[in-house]
């Protein structure tokens, strides 16, 4: 890098300098050459030494003086023509220094290498974000908000830039280069130790791919994800061992049958997946029992209907191109649907829900606020193209709304920061419905109407030592115990542990009385309060005594022989 | 034919053919060796140096080496004859000469390289 640097500046010096040299030259050779007069008129030469110090003074500054003898006329007129020639020389040769540094391939180069030194230099791990755009955007914001640190590339200079002016928690280098180089993905710290993941999410599946295969070839133990949008792309991915690889439309489907089978589980995937500090969301309820309506039969609107007729719903396929999409054999109206006709030969009337996914958030308004006025009981799932409509797609409060950029924003979010949550719902889905309503009263009661904080924890020496050690010493410590309030040990935290990771076991909501081991891993959700009090009580010997024994025991010298002195006359 | 191949080739050439002007003759006698070709080996031997910068290939770092070499020989033999000359005002005395000419002598070696790894490259690469 440093060495391309060097080389853009001695390739452009070199023309000047080579002027330089033959100016100085001509004019040193000139002076040793023209006869003088010396303080007696006799005739003198000038020696090379005298001439080049009368050069290098004349030509940086013409300060005068003429040495070591006044000039004859011949020597002036020889000594302006070399003035002008070198101060000409000169001016060509900042010139092009000054325009070389205003260069663009010379600001990049510079800005490229200290990108790298600076990646070069990081010690904390770090996530590799390729792609800025909407998703990456949502990305960056929430993993710095957790303290996370996170490198990004994105191939448009006004996005990565864009960064230095967001209010972000902490400091996100960006390369503005593009990802499916692989030099760039490298500078970037796809081979640093630190480097804990690598996302792919541009909007060009073919560079998510090429990305993904150099992470797999150069780094094979990094956790590799994927944004893809088509299903050969996702095959090829998955073909070379891409960990995660999510398709916003299929998430989304998957979310819709998991809304028609378990509403409750449907809900707490929700609340749990949600951005910490947004609101709690409402149950859905989808109606099962009619006809469905699906305007658009792109990606999205495949993938609902395949799940829509999984669950044994009769569809109905309203289409404007179907020579582009191609179309379902039976149930086909060929038009927008943001007109009254086309959606009353659909059969609107007689149906229970209607999918607005075209790619066009105005055409998608339109068809629910005309499906709307045609039939006002209508379940309505909303596609939202663009995150600046966030506003106008609120408005229409559809019952579901599928924006892709925040969907995979959230799934990847999860993914990184606390991948056992995946492994909690992916358990969750062989329970009963029941199950998950009776969890999501309990979360509800948890927190007043935000979405609950997730934390993965792990007994060990970082992040709990203290306990770490009393567990060693053959103490018992329950999930009960760790559900005491530091202060008041009667009092129960709001947290519930959702999750035990213990070798190759996982224990579903374990009971209170489960006995917490040294290498457990727990996925705990509760409010913010009870987060910070749960790490007094792993991390302080004293407060871990406390809530094990009930006694506040003296800490410091003097009360712990006072104590001593009271219990013995106590037991005199 | 490469324009940048025959200017370099060209000073590099007579940066050796110079030198070695100023190289024969006696090595003790001032007479021998006149200043002016010295001064013409300087020039040509900085030109040729300023030619190779930027130049990324092995055989350009190895000419860019060579010409440093020379330059920095020929420097040394100016600032001895400067001292001579100017500062301590003793003249071109046999020993001054000597030392003079076998830096110079250093350096046309140095030119030798330089054109002996140009031969190399031109035969090396015909192209």
């Amino acid at each position: 890098m440093m060495e391309n640097i060097v080389f853009l500046i001695l390739r452009r010096m070199r023309q000047p300098l080579l002027t330089l040299l033959v100016v100085y030259a001509i004019a040193i050779l000139g002076l040793t050459l023209i006869p003088g007069r010396d303080d007696n008129g006799e005739v003198w030469h000038m020696g090379i030494f005298h001439a080049f110090y009368f050069v290098s003074y004349m030509a940086t500054t013409i300060g005068f003086g003429e040495i070591p003898y006044a000039f004859t006329d011949t020597q002036r007129l020889w000594v302006s023509l070399s003035m002008y020639a070198s101060v000409m020389a000169w001016i060509y040769a900042f010139g092009t220094i000054l325009s070389l540094v205003q260069d663009r391939t010379f600001q990049d180069a510079i800005a490229e290498y200290k990108f790298a030194r600076r990646i070069r230099r990081f010690r904390e791990p770090f996530h590799l974000i390729c792609g800025y755009g909407e998703t990456g955007t949502a990305l960056v914001k929430s993993l710095t908000q957790r303290g996370q640190h996170a490198v990004v590339i994105d191939i448009d200079e006004a996005r990565t830039s864009v960064i230095q002016l967001q209010d972000l928690r902490e400091s996100v280098p960006a390369l503005h280069g593009d990802a499916s180089i692989t030099r760039h993905l490298q500078e970037a710290g796809l081979q640093h130790p630190a480097c804990a993941g690598i996302v792919a999410l541009t909007d060009d599946n073919e560079v998510n791919l090429k990305i993904s295969i150099n992470a797999k070839l150069l780094n094979p133990s990094l956790k590799v994800i994927c944004r893809a949008d088509s299903h050969d792309v996702e095959k090829n991915m998955a073909s070379f061992g891409t960990d995660h690889i999510v398709d916003p439309f299929d998430t989304f489907a998957a979310h819709l049958a998991v809304a028609f089978q378990a509403p409750c589980l449907y809900l707490l995937q929700r609340w749990l997946t949600g951005r910490e500090g947004s609101p709690l969301t409402e149950p859905v309820y989808p109606p099962q029992d009619k006809p469905w309506i699906v305007c658009g039969y792109g990606r999205f609107g495949k993938a609902v209907c395949r799940r829509l007729e999984g669950e044994g719903i009769k569809v109905t396929v309203v289409e404007m191109r179907p020579d582009l999409t191609g179309r379902p054999e039976e149930d086909f109206v060929a038009g927008r649907g943001t007109e009254a006709d086309t959606l009353m030969e659909a059969g609107i009337e007689q149906a229970a829900g209607l999918v607005a996914g075209t790619d066009n958030d105005a055409n998608n308004l339109s068809i629910v606020m005309t499906a709307r006025e045609l039939n006002p009981k209508l379940f309505v799932v909303v596609r939202q193209n663009q995150h600046g409509n966030s506003d106008i797609i609120n408005a229409v409060e559809a019952d579901m709304t599928m924006h892709p950029s925040a969907l995979i924003a959230d799934k990847i979010r999860v993914l990184l920061a606390t991948p056992m949550l995946y492994e909690f719902i992916s358990l969750a889905l062989y329970q009963d419905d029941s199950w998950a309503c009776e969890l999501a009263s309990r979360v509800s009661a948890l927190v007043r109407d935000e979405v609950p904080h997730i934390r993965e924890w792990a007994v060990d020496e970082v992040q709990s030592a203290v306990l770490q050690e009393y567990l060693h010493q053959g103490g018992h410590f329950t999930i009960s115990d760790l559900m005491r309030n530091p202060w008041q040990r009667d009092r129960t935290l709001k947290a519930i542990v959702l999750l035990i990771h213990r070798r190759n076991d996982r224990l579903l909501l374990p009971d209170p009385d489960t006995p917490i081991k040294v290498g457990d891993r727990l996925l705990i959700c509760g409010n913010r309060t009870a987060f910070t009090r749960m790490l007094w009580t792993v991390s302080h010997r004293h407060t871990l005594d406390y809530i094990k024994t009930g006694y506040d025991a003296p800490q410091s010298w003097v009360w712990r022989k006072l104590a001593a002195r009271q219990s013995r006359r106590r037991r005199q | 034919m490469n324009p940048e191949k025959v200017v370099f080739g060209f000073f590099i050439v007579l940066a050796l053919t110079l030198n070695f002007g100023f190289f024969v003759g006696e090595i003790e006698n001032p007479d021998h060796h006149h200043v002016y070709e010295l001064f013409a080996v300087v020039v040509v031997n900085l030109i040729a140096t300023v030619l190779k910068f930027g130049d990324r290939s092995q055989m350009g770092a190895l000419l860019l080496a060579t010409s440093l070499v020379a330059i920095l020989q020929l420097i040394a033999a100016a600032l001895v004859w400067t001292f001579a000359e100017h500062v301590y005002s003793v003249g071109l005395t046999p020993v001054v000469t000597a030392s003079i000419v076998s830096l110079s002598g250093g350096a046309m070696l140095a030119n030798v390289i330089s054109v002996v790894l140009l031969i190399i490259e031109t035969v090396m690469l015909r192209r």
